[in-house]
C-alpha cells in the first residue's frame, strides 16, 4: 500500500516508525488563510478567560511548539569513565567506590579507553565530526550526590558534533505511512555521571550512593522537533541505533538513559518562546505524555496573558502533568574551569596516525568506522530484502523489545513461508502480548512452540482456524505442545478424501436451493454450501479442499 | 651521624658502622628534644621503628633496597600517607587518615626509607611562611644554631620555607620517573636510579641572569651573593649572560588568578560529607555545607577561594581567567627565548632577603607576604621549568641565604648537575645544633619569655 512513498531516503539512513500512543501532534506549517488579523483578532480575545484548557480549538493553528531534547546514557563499559571501579547495576550500596569516586583528596582522573570508543562510535553512527582534539572541563555546584562539588564533562569542544539523526513517524489513516524527518545533533559529550540521592523524608535526612559514577554520553538533539510523538520516535530509534552499537543498553526504566526536553511555543514567523526544561522523563509513552501536556500548558498560559517562565519542570506521570521544581536561586553559574588534570584528548585517523604508535594508547577512527555494527535502518532493509515483508513490518519487528529475535528464532525452526510468520508474528503473536500488556520476554508461546504450529498449518495438518485455536490453548502456559493440543481437541483436517466428498454430496442432497443457485452462477452460493460442509464437519475440514470437491462434484 | 650528609650516613648503614634502628632512634630523640620547633604535626614513631627493623633484617641478609634504605624522612603534611593522619594543618583534616600512599610517598617506602613523620606547614600549603596552620608556626632551626646565636642574642625568627624533606644531597634518582595514576604525567622513561655525573666541563656552561630578577626590594647581601655565585662560574670558564624575561613583573598577579581559580575549584570537595570535619548542623546540606567549610578552613584558604570563585564566574572569565592564561604564554615563552639564545640554566635569588624575624613577618597578611616573597619562584610553576634551590652561605646575621637555579624543560638531569656542582664549590656551613641539643632546658626557658599568642 504505501509502499512506493517507503522507497525514499538512500541506504544508510536511520528510520524509526512507531506507533505512540496518546500524543496529538501539533501539525506544523503555513498558518492558514485567516494569518496576521486572526492572531491579532485572538490576541485581544485572550484576555477573556479560556474555558477548555486541555484542547485546542478547532481552526487554531497559529501556534508552534518547538522542542530540543537532550539526553543522557550510561555507557556500557566495565569500569567508570575516570577510575578503575566496576559497573554493575543494583549492587549494593557504595560498594563499587574507588578513592576517585569518594574525591578523596589527591585522587586523580585516569580516562577510560572503552568510553572514548563508545563515544566516537555513537559520532559515527549519527554522522557527526569527530573533534580530533577534545577537551574536558569542571562544571561546579554543590550537591550531595557530587562528591567532588564539580562534574567533569566537556563544554568547550565536545568529542563529536554536528550529526544527525533521521527517524520516521507515522501518518495517515491507518497510520501506515513514514514520513521521515531529520533532528540535527548539536553534540556529543564525555562526562561523568553523578552518585543517586535516595531522600528519606521521614527522618529528615538524605542518603547518598556513589556506586553510579558511571561514563554518560550526552546526546543534544537542536530544538527540530515539534511535538511529543516526534520526539519519542527520535528517542526510540536513538535507543535502537545505541543497542545495535552496544555502546549503550539504554534501558529507561533502569536508568540508563535519562532524556530531559526543551520546549517553547510561538507563533510561526515571530521569534521563539521562553523554554522550560522538562526532566524526570523515564519512558518514552512519558516523554511523549510530558512533551504534549508542557506545549498545551504552555499556550494556555500565553493565551491566558500569562507568561512563561525560564524554568526547570518535572513530569508526574500519575498525574499526567509538569510541576516546577522551584529552583529557589535564579540560574546558576557553574563556574566552568579547564579540568587541570586531563590533557586534551587526542584520536587519529588513518592519515594522521604516528608510526610505531602504540595501538594500547591510541584511538583510530578509521579503524572504529571500519568495525561499526549494522545499524537498525540496515537491518530493517536487510528484512525487507530477505523476507519480502513491508518496510513498515521491519520497524515493528525491530521496535518492539526482543521481537526481532523472536522472529528469527521461529524461522530457524519452521517450514513454512517467511511470509507466514511475520503475518503470525506481527498480528496475533503481538496482538496477544499487547492485549494482556507483556513483554516479548514474558511470553507463554516459545518461538518453538509457534515454529511447531506453523508447521501443522504448513503441512495442511490443521485449518487456520484451528491453528487459532490452538495458539489460545498455548497462550494458556499449560505446558502442552501443539501437536498435544492438536489430538486432544480432535482438531486435525480431515485427511479421508472419500469420507470427505461423501459428507459433500450429502449436503448437496440436503440443500438441492443452494446447488441450484451455485448452478446459477450466483457467486455467494458456493461460500454457504462450503459453510455447510465445514459445519458438517466440525470444522476439520480444510475449506479449500471442501471448494475443490464440490466444484469438482458440480462439474463447475 | 645526623649532622652528616645521605651518603655519608647510607654509607654509614652498609658498613654495618650503625643500623638503621639506631639511627631510628637517635632521630627520634632529637625530635623530641626539638619539639619546640613545632616542626612535626605528628612523629609516627611505631610506623618508624617497625620499618627500621624490617631495613636491618634487609642489611643483615644484604639485601638492601638501594641507598635510601634504612634513612629517615620526614613527609610534608599534604601528601597522603596511609594509615597514618594527614591534616594539611587544617581543621577540615584533623583526623582524616588516608587509605593510600601519594606515589612519592610510596617511592620512598618502596626504597626502605623510614617514616618519621608528618611536617608541619601553612594551612593547604598557603602562605610562604610556614606560620598560618591550625597547629601554630614552625620556628626556624637556624634561629637555635649556634652560627646564629654567636651573632645576635634575640627572639627567634619564622620559618621562611615550609619544612620539607630533611634529605639533603643526590638521592633523586630514586624517585624520578612516570606517574600511573596522574593522566598529566609524562611517559618518559628513566633509568632508575640515576646518579648524577659530577660536571664534566663548567666552561662549556652558559648561565643566564634574568635582569628583571634585580628588584630594589632585593637585599644587598642576597644580591652580593648572587653576584658572586655568577663570578664564581666566569672563573671557572663559563659563560655568563645577562638575559631579559621582559613579563617578570605580570607574573605574580598572574600565578594569583589561575592558582585561586584552581583553589577554589580543587577545595570543592572540602563539604564535610565523605571524610574530615563535619559541623553539627543538619538543618539542611546546605546549611551544613555552610558551616563545615567555615569551620573547617582558616582566612587564607577562604579568602583564595572566595577569590577564585569570582575569576571563574561567566562575566569575569574572559577577563581575568583567560587573560591570565594568555599571560601565562607570554610568560612560558619569556624563558624559552631565554633558553633558545643559548643558556642552559637561569642563576636568581631565591628570597628577597635572609628570613625575617616572627613579629616583623606578621605584620603583613598571609596574601601580601605571599606576593612579595614568592616572585622569584612561582614563575616556574607559569612556564612548567624544573627549579633548585641551593644554600649558598651564612648571612651577616649567621642564617641561610640561597640561590636559584631554573632549567630547560625536562632537562632535570643538567639543572641538578650543574647544582651539585655549584654545592660543592661553596660548602656551605651544616647547622650547628649541638649546643641546642644539650642545652634543651635553656632553650624552653627562653621560648617562655619569647613567647607570643599564636591564637588568631
Amino acid at each position: 500500500m504505501a509502499a512506493p512513498m517507503l522507497r525514499w531516503g538512500c541506504r544508510g539512513r536511520r528510520w524509526a516508525f512507531a506507533r505512540v500512543d496518546g500524543g496529538s501532534c501539533h501539525r506544523r506549517g503555513a498558518p492558514t488563510g485567516s494569518t496576521s488579523n486572526q492572531i491579532r483578532g485572538e490576541s485581544s480575545v485572550a484576555q477573556q478567560p479560556l474555558h477548555t484548557a486541555q484542547k485546542t480549538r478547532k481552526g487554531e493553528h497559529k501556534w508552534a511548539a518547538v522542542v530540543g531534547l537532550e539526553i543522557h546514557a550510561q555507557i556500557s563499559s566495565n569500569s567508570k569513565l575516570f577510575s578503575g571501579s566496576q559497573v554493575r547495576f543494583s549492587a549494593p550500596p557504595n560498594s563499587l567506590v574507588s578513592f576517585f569516586d569518594a574525591s578523596l583528596p589527591g585522587t586523580l582522573p585516569v580516562l577510560n579507553r572503552r568510553c572514548v570508543e563508545a563515544a566516537v562510535m555513537t559520532g559515527l553512527a549519527l554522522n557527526c565530526h569527530i573533534n580530533k582534539k577534545s577537551l574536558f572541563d569542571r562544571k561546579h555546584y554543590f550537591y550531595a550526590d557530587l562528591p567532588a562539588g564539580y562534574q567533569i564533562t566537556q563544554q568547550r569542544l565536545p568529542i563529536a558534533v554536528n550529526g544527525s539523526l533521521i527517524y520516521g513517524v507515522c501518518a495517515g489513516k491507518k497510520q501506515s505511512q513514514v514520513i521521515p524527518k531529520t533532528v540535527r545533533i548539536k553534540q556529543i559529550q564525555l562526562e561523568q555521571d553523578s552518585g543517586k540521592s535516595l531522600h528519606d523524608n521521614l527522618r529528615s535526612q538524605t542518603l547518598i550512593d556513589l556506586n553510579r559514577a558511571v561514563g554518560l554520553l550526552e546526546v543534544v538533539l537542536e530544538p527540530d522537533m515539534s511535538c511529543g510523538e516526534e520526539a519519542a520516535t527520535a528517542v526510540r530509534e536513538l535507543q535502537l541505533i545505541l543497542q545495535a552499537l552496544g555502546t549503550s543498553q539504554a534501558n529507561m526504566a533502569e536508568g540508563q538513559l535519562r532524556v530531559d526536553a526543551n520546549i517553547s511555543v510561538h507563533h510561526p514567523g515571530e521569534p521563539l518562546g521562553v523554554r522550560t526544561e522538562v526532566k524526570n522523563l523515564n519512558s518514552i509513552r512519558f516523554l511523549a505524555k510530558a512533551i504534549d501536556y508542557e506545549i498545551q500548558r504552555q499556550i494556555n498560559e500565553l493565551e491566558n496573558g500569562g507568561e512563561i517562565l525560564n524554568e526547570t519542570r518535572s513530569f508526574h506521570h500519575k498525574l499526567g502533568c509538569t510541576m516546577s521544581m522551584r529552583d529557589k536561586e535564579g540560574k546558576q553559574d557553574y563556574r566552568f574551569m579547564p579540568e587541570p588534570n586531563l590533557p586534551p584528548l587526542v584520536l587519529y585517523d588513518a592519515t594522521s596516525l604516528p608510526a610505531g604508535a602504540d595501538p594500547q594508547q591510541v584511538i583510530n577512527i578509521d579503524q572504529i568506522r571500519e568495525t561499526l555494527p549494522e545499524l537498525p535502518s540496515v537491518t530493517r532493509e536487510k528484512l525487507v530484502q530477505q523476507y519480502g515483508m513491508l518496510l513498515e513490518h521491519s520497524f515493528t519487528l525491530l521496535n518492539e523489545v526482543g521481537l526481532l529475535e523472536f522472529f528469527q528464532n521461529v524461522i530457524k525452526e519452521t517450514r513454512a513461508e517467511p511470509k507466514k510468520v511475520t503475518s503470525w508474528v506481527l498480528n496475533t503473536f503481538l496482538g496477544y502480548l499487547k492485549q494482556q500488556n507483556l513483554a516479548v520476554s514474558e511470553s507463554p508461546v516459545t518461538p518453538s512452540a509457534l515454529a511447531e504450529l506453523l508447521d501443522l498449518l504448513d503441512s495442511r495438518t490443521i485449518s487456520s482456524s484451528a491453528a487459532k485455536q490452538v495458539f489460545e490453548e498455548l497462550w494458556k502456559r499449560e505446558g502442552k505442545t501443539p501437536g498435544q493440543i492438536v489430538s486432544e481437541k480432535q482438531l486435525e483436517l480431515m485427511q479421508d478424501q472419500g469420507a470427505l466428498e461423501q459428507l459433500c454430496h450429502s449436503v448437496m442432497e440436503a440443500h438441492p436451493q443452494v446447488v441450484m443457485d451455485v448452478k446459477n452462477r450466483n457467486p455467494r452460493a458456493i461460500n454457504k454450501l462450503i459453510g455447510l460442509v465445514r459445519k458438517a464437519t466440525q470444522s476439520r475440514a480444510d475449506p479449500v479442499m471442501i471448494k475443490e470437491i464440490l466444484e469438482k462434484k458440480l462439474s463447475l | 651521624m645526623l649532622g652528616r650528609s645521605l651518603r655519608e650516613v647510607s654509607a654509614a648503614l652498609k658498613q654495618g658502622q650503625i643500623t638503621p634502628t639506631e639511627l631510628c632512634q637517635k632521630c627520634l630523640s632529637l625530635i623530641k628534644k626539638t619539639k619546640f620547633l613545632n616542626a612535626y604535626i605528628t612523629v609516627s614513631e611505631e610506623v618508624a621503628l617497625k620499618q627500621a627493623e624490617e631495613s636491618e633484617k634487609r642489611y643483615k641478609n644484604g639485601q638492601s633496597l638501594g641507598d635510601l634504605d634504612g634513612i629517615p624522612i620526614a613527609v610534608k603534611d599534604n601528601f597522603s600517607t596511609s594509615g597514618i593522619e594527614t591534616t594539611c594543618a587544617s581543621n577540615m583534616l584533623k583526623g582524616y587518615i588516608p587509605p593510600y600512599n601519594a606515589t612519592v610517598v610510596q617511592k620512598l617506602l618502596d626504597q626502605g626509607a623510614l617514616l618519621m613523620g608528618k611536617t608541619n606547614l601553612d594551612e593547604f600549603a598557603m602562605g610562604s611562611g610556614s606560620t598560618d596552620g591550625v597547629f601554630g608556626p614552625v620556628k626556624n632551626p637556624w634561629s637555635y644554631s649556634k652560627q646564629y646565636r654567636e651573632k645576635r642574642k634575640q627572639n627567634p625568627h619564622s620559618e621562611n620555607e615550609d619544612s620539607d624533606w630533611l634529605i639533603t644531597g643526590g638521592s633523586s634518582g630514586a624517585l624520578a620517573g612516570p606517574d600511573p595514576r596522574d593522566s598529566t604525567t609524562v611517559h618518559e622513561p628513566i633509568n632508575k636510579p640515576f646518579m648524577l655525573p659530577s660536571l664534566a666541563d663548567v666552561s662549556k656552561l652558559c648561565i643566564g641572569i634574568p635582569k628583571e630578577y634585580l628588584v630594589p626590594e632585593l637585599s644587598s647581601e642576597v644580591q652580593s651573593l648572587w653576584s658572586k655565585a655568577a663570578d664564581l662560574f666566569e672563573s671557572e670558564g663559563a659563560k655568563v649572560i645577562e638575559v631579559s624575561l621582559p613579563h617578570t613583573s605580570y607574573s605574580i598577579v598572574c600565578y594569583h588568578v589561575l592558582c585561586t581559580s584552581e583553589v577554589a575549584s580543587n577545595m570543592a570537595r572540602f563539604d564535610g560529607l565523605q571524610y574530615g570535619h563535619r559541623c553539627d548542623i543538619d538543618v539542611s546540606t546546605e546549611a551544613m555545607y555552610a558551616a563545615t567549610r567555615r569551620e573547617g578552613f582558616n582566612d587564607v584558604v577562604r579568602g583564595r577561594i572566595l577569590s577564585g570563585n569570582f575569576f571563574l564566574l561567566k562575566e569575569n572569565y574572559e577577563n581575568y581567567f583567560v587573560k591570565a592564561q594568555k599571560v601565562r604564554r607570554l610568560i612560558a615563552n619569556d624563558f624559552v627565548n631565554a633558553f633558545n639564545s643559548g643558556v642552559d640554566v637561569l642563576l636568581t635569588p631565591t628570597t628577597l632577603s635572609e628570613a625575617v624575624p616572627y613579629l616583623e613577618f606578621i605584620k603583613e597578611d598571609n596574601r601580601t607576604r605571599s606576593a612579595q616573597d614568592d616572585i622569584f619562584t612561582q614563575a616556574v610553576n607559569m612556564a612548567g621549568l624544573p627549579a633548585v634551590s641551593i644554600p649558598v652561605a651564612l648571612s651577616n646575621q649567621g642564617l641561610p641565604i640561597g640561590l636559584q637555579f631554573i632549567g630547560r624543560a625536562f632537562c632535570d638531569q643538567q639543572l641538578l648537575t650543574v647544582a651539585k656542582w655549584f654545592e660543592k664549590q661553596v660548602q656551605f656551613p651544616v647547622i650547628q645544633l649541638q649546643e641546642l641539643m644539650d642545652d634543651c632546658s635553656a632553650v624552653l626557658e627562653n621560648e617562655k619569655l619569647a613567647s607570643v599568642s599564636l591564637k588568631q
